[in-house]
């Protein structure tokens, strides 16, 4: 498809190369610091959730830069970091056939059951 | 599946306000201009802590310096926060600091306007901060679901940044008649180059509108800039302060106030590179990398030598 954007909007600054993209996939110089996922729990009581990602030597800077770049506002209490070389994902283009077994299973809902009226909580 | 049904599928996801992740298929236009967007946006917020940061070492008080240190290193944080954005469509960190390095990539050219007093400062915080709150604002509901969620990040933050910058106009507007006429001078000059934070006007180009097709911009540059000055018009009267243009007058007719013409040519100029800190605000990134580059290599070496010494170091998740 050659679709160029020419028609640029607050935050796509106008260049030399109009509507051409800048970046390009690249292969990565191996003394990079490698990329780390970021996991924060906001409180006790509540899982790591998933805060972003961020570039560090070894684990240790990670967290540090972690706490630096995600908890300035105290947003966290603790903080999990890994390396995104070592999360697997499934693949979305799957994705129909991955969870289709579950979804003719409108049993496993409570809605499906019909009770009296009687019943106010269960 | 053919490409013209994954465009049909993509799109009807896009209409459907299915947010687009890093591993789904998306069209090459879509990931290249995402791409050239957000590591623009990422640049602007680095770039954006010069101006600022030139102020730290003089701010009149411990209570300002503070403040505007904690402001700064938000900037930083920002920065760092779409950088990884924009990663995830497949570009090196270090290739786009190159690109900024090198001249080949753009940032807002607010960036490259000068900062000559401490009102300034306020200004900055109240007007180039305040554009960019009603930009980030409208990008949180972006279709490209890392960018979004950078952006959310980023307008939890924001908010601070705009009212420190307008209370510290307040206390200036209330001062001495030195400081009083620091501050309209510096609203004075942030004024237009605020206004053309928000780029061309929207009858500039005739092509079709695939941004917002894709829903990538949800809101056109003039929909955004008219947002700002009902805004803007507003609050300048709470400082008692006026704004420099003649033609600025609230119309009964649409709600709306209307304004003079922005000045196009300086704004091409300054984006083509020719604004008054192009050159130096380059150069200062250039040499903050460069004399990084140690301390980059030296981290490596450390974690490398740590690991061939304990090589299954590791802490329990808790
Ligand atoms: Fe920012
Ligand atoms: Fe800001």
């Amino acid at each position: 498809m050659k679709i160029k954007i020419k028609k640029f909007y607050y935050g796509d600054i106008p260049g030399d190369e109009a509507g051409e993209s800048i970046a390009s996939p690249t292969i990565t110089n191996d003394k990079a610091w490698p990329l780390w996922e970021i996991f924060i729990r906001s409180k006790q009581g509540l899982d790591h959730k998933h805060a972003g990602s961020l570039h560090a030597a070894d684990a240790a800077m990670a967290i540090e830069n972690a706490r630096d770049v995600y908890t300035r506002r105290q947003e966290g209490i603790s903080i999990w970091a890994v390396e995104s070389k070592n999360i697997h994902a499934s693949n979305p283009d799957d994705a129909e056939s991955f969870y289709e077994p579950a979804s003719d299973k409108i049993y496993r809902h409570p809605g499906f059951y019909q009770l009296p009226d009687e019943i106010k909580h269960m | 599946m053919a490409i013209h049904d994954l465009e049909n599928a993509f799109q009807q996801k896009i209409d459907n306000e299915i947010k687009i992740e890093p591993k789904d298929w998306m069209p090459d236009a879509y990931r290249k201009t995402n791409t050239r967007q957000i590591s623009q946006h990422a640049h602007s917020e680095i770039v954006g802590m010069l101006p600022e940061g030139n102020w730290i070492t003089r701010a009149p008080s411990l209570k300002r310096k503070a403040i505007l240190i904690a402001k700064v290193q938000d900037e930083a944080g920002h920065g760092l926060y779409l950088y990884s954005a924009a990663e995830t469509l497949g570009s090196s960190r270090e290739q786009m600091i190159d690109e900024l390095h090198s001249g080949k990539a753009k940032y807002s050219s607010i960036f490259n306007y000068p900062t000559l007093t401490w009102a300034d400062m306020g200004a900055i915080g109240w007007l180039v901060d305040g554009a960019a709150i009603l930009n980030q604002v409208m990008l949180c509901r972006t279709s490209y679901g890392p960018y979004a969620r950078a952006n959310v990040r980023i307008c939890k933050e924001e908010s601070f940044h705009q009212r420190q910058g307008f209370e510290s106009l307040l206390v200036l507007s209330k001062g001495t008649k030195e400081q009083k006429e620091m501050c309209q001078d510096a609203i004075n000059r942030w004024w237009w180059p605020s206004l053309m934070m928000f780029g061309p006007k929207d009858s500039e180009s005739t092509n079709s509108d695939q941004s917002i097709k894709w829903k990538i911009k949800r809101k056109t540059n003039d929909e955004l800039r008219r947002q700002f000055v009902n805004m803007i018009a507003e609050q300048v009267k709470l400082l008692g302060m006026t704004l420099p243009d003649p033609d600025l007058k609230y119309n009964n007719q649409t709600g709306q106030y209307d304004f003079g013409e922005i000045n196009w040519d300086e704004f091409w100029n300054v984006v083509k590179g020719n604004g008054p800190c192009n050159e130096q605000r380059l150069q200062a990134r250039r040499k903050a990398h460069e004399e990084g580059a140690w301390v980059r290599e030296a981290a490596v070496a450390y974690a490398e030598k740590k690991q061939s010494r304990q090589p299954n170091e590791k802490t329990d998740a808790a």
